[in-house]
């Protein structure tokens, strides 16, 4: 199946440094399928046109590919209605409009908002800033040596100055996926709204915000197999109904005059200016590719390259892995005894290997492992075994360069 | 003291670096000039002469003697540092002036632009131009002592 996968994706015939590409830094994109790119040169090519408002057969095509990826990207994560899908640039836009419109409304001094010890900057800064002027509280689940935390830890800190947690699904440093429906449970009954990050669960599990129960869920596209540029925020209606607008411009806005504006219905309301047309109906294709394929498969090919990988990287001296909870999906970190995981990357790339080192934008969590960084290896529907191969020969081949 | 040029010292490395025909012998010889190179003394690894990377840090300090300046420097990643090592050999020692106004024109002749470009993930960019500003400092304060 691979074979005839790899050869949708054009990216994975490059050469590197005169090696063949193996490209195992899916965590922080993953590679565009053709279709993907035959989707942004068609638009470009055939019907590029602001959306909307003109009334010519160029302007109604792109309207109805754009608002197309809205009804795809609702039965992507199982939302009730378009409405409640809003397009930002990503799964950081998407946290950072809720931190500014729900957070600025609804967080008074002495609240107190929930994350964990593994999010990234993503999820932590917006919500500083946001108790740095409400003189608000961030309380934070501490992670354990598995790189995992228990769902006590969590309820522990409910109170009821609890008013929002902001988790994530599956951690980008570390592959932990949470328990966040339990969490989502128990917030709720503590009277806390949830906001699910989930820019790296998006590509591999079954979303359905329904079933969660989430307030908010956000991703990003290019972790989809989808363009840059675009992403999705998901709330729940009523939330986005009486939340305060974001960005003030253009599409959002109802009736303007200089005394007053009233503004659009949702999801505009929260979608100022010209939207990102030709990235938001490519990213229709990224998501029609996965589902024409299924998640289920494409979960069951990288946990088994998951599994191969963390068998054949344990079996390596002085190798160490960080984050070996028990539910995780699809990438491994790891550090070496005496490699600086930036040495490891410079010789890896010499080698046509593409992985993450430092610290992932999570710097907290490797404070807490006492580590500068580590080497991260992420896979992605289209790697192989053989890849895994070449990776373990690789980190051979750099133990041996820099010892 | 004959103390050999910028341009001289540069054009020993880029004939090193010629003998390699192969990025493993090339990045060997890095690594094994990052292995060498002294350790800074850990009263100098101070916050105030960390060039601090996304990745890496290097830390750096510069004493001036006699028109000259002296850098000395280390490197928690070993590629980087040497790298460093190889920064110092041809910048330590010079002249104010010539530091200032060099080029660096050796480290795209031996194919390791790459990691300058990489200014977020190493300070080596950084590095340079602390070490262009020591330069620059030393000989501000020399001439304002004239």
């Amino acid at each position: 199946m691979t074979d005839s996968i790899r050869q949708q994706f054009p990216i994975l015939e490059r050469m590197v440094k005169g090696k063949p590409l193996v490209y195992l830094d899916n965590a922080a994109t993953s590679q565009k399928p053709q279709v993907v790119i035959d989707a942004l040169t068609d638009y470009y090519s055939r019907y590029n046109a602001n959306i909307h408002r003109g009334i010519h057969t160029l302007a109604e095509e792109a309207t109805m590919a754009y608002e197309a990826t809205r009804a795809t990207v609702k039965d992507f994560i199982g939302a009730e209605t378009t409405e409640e899908i809003i397009f930002t640039r990503g799964t950081t836009e998407g946290i950072n409009l809720v931190a500014y419109t729900w957070g600025r409304k609804h967080i008074n001094a002495g609240d107190e908002i929930i994350i964990s010890g593994m999010e990234h900057h993503s999820n932590i800064v917006p919500w500083q800033i946001l108790c740095q002027e409400k003189q608000a509280l961030l309380k934070v689940i501490p992670v354990n040596d598995a790189g995992a935390f228990a769902l006590e830890d969590f309820t522990a800190l409910l109170s009821p100055r609890t008013k929002l947690v902001s988790i994530v699904q599956v951690s980008n440093a570390l592959g932990t996926v949470n328990p966040v429906k339990e969490m989502i449970a128990a917030a709720h009954q503590a009277g806390a709204l949830v906001l699910v990050d989930g820019a790296q669960s998006a590509v591999h599990l079954d979303i359905n915000v329904q079933d969660l129960d989430c307030d908010f869920f956000a991703f990003s596209g290019h972790k989809v197999y989808g363009p840059t540029g675009i992403g999705v925020l998901y709330g729940k209606k009523d939330l986005l109904e009486e939340m305060p607008v974001f960005q003030g411009g253009g599409e959002m806005i109802k009736e303007v005059s200089f005394e007053q504006t009233t503004f659009n219905e949702l999801p505009y309301k929260y979608e100022a200016g010209t939207p990102n047309i030709a990235d938001t109906i490519a990213l229709k294709a990224a998501l029609d590719y996965i589902s024409s394929i299924g998640k289920p498969a494409i979960r069951a090919h990288e946990n088994e390259l998951l599994e191969y990988a963390t068998a054949q990287l344990e079996n390596i001296p002085g190798l160490r892995i960080i984050g070996k909870a028990a539910h995780k999906v699809s990438l491994v970190s790891f550090v070496i005894d005496g490699v600086h995981p930036q040495d490891a990357a410079i010789i890896l790339d010499n080698l046509g290997i593409a992985v993450r080192t430092g610290h992932h934008c999570t710097q907290p969590l490797m404070k807490r492992f006492g580590i500068p960084g580590t080497i991260r290896a992420s896979f992605a529907l289209y790697n192989t075994k053989a890849e895994v191969d070449a990776l373990v020969t690789g980190i051979l081949k750099t133990i041996k360069m820099l010892s | 003291m004959n103390h050999p040029s910028i341009a001289e010292i540069e054009k020993e490395i880029i004939e090193d670096f010629s003998l390699f025909d192969n990025w493993e012998d090339k990045y060997e010889y890095i690594i094994d000039l990052g292995k060498k190179l002294a350790p800074l003394e850990e009263v100098h690894k101070i916050d105030d002469n960390k060039i601090k990377g996304c990745q890496s840090t290097v830390w750096l300090t510069a004493s001036y003697e006699d028109g000259r300046v002296y850098f000395k420097a280390d490197s928690d990643a070993v590629i980087v540092k040497g790298l460093v090592s190889m920064l110092i050999k041809v910048l330590s020692g010079q002249k104010a002036d010539d530091i200032i106004n060099t080029q660096l024109d050796f480290i795209a002749e031996i194919g390791m632009m790459s990691h300058l470009a990489q200014t977020r993930s190493n300070g080596l960019l950084s590095m340079i131009r602390q070490m262009k500003n020591y330069a620059l400092a030393f000989k501000t304060i020399q001439t304002a002592g004239q």
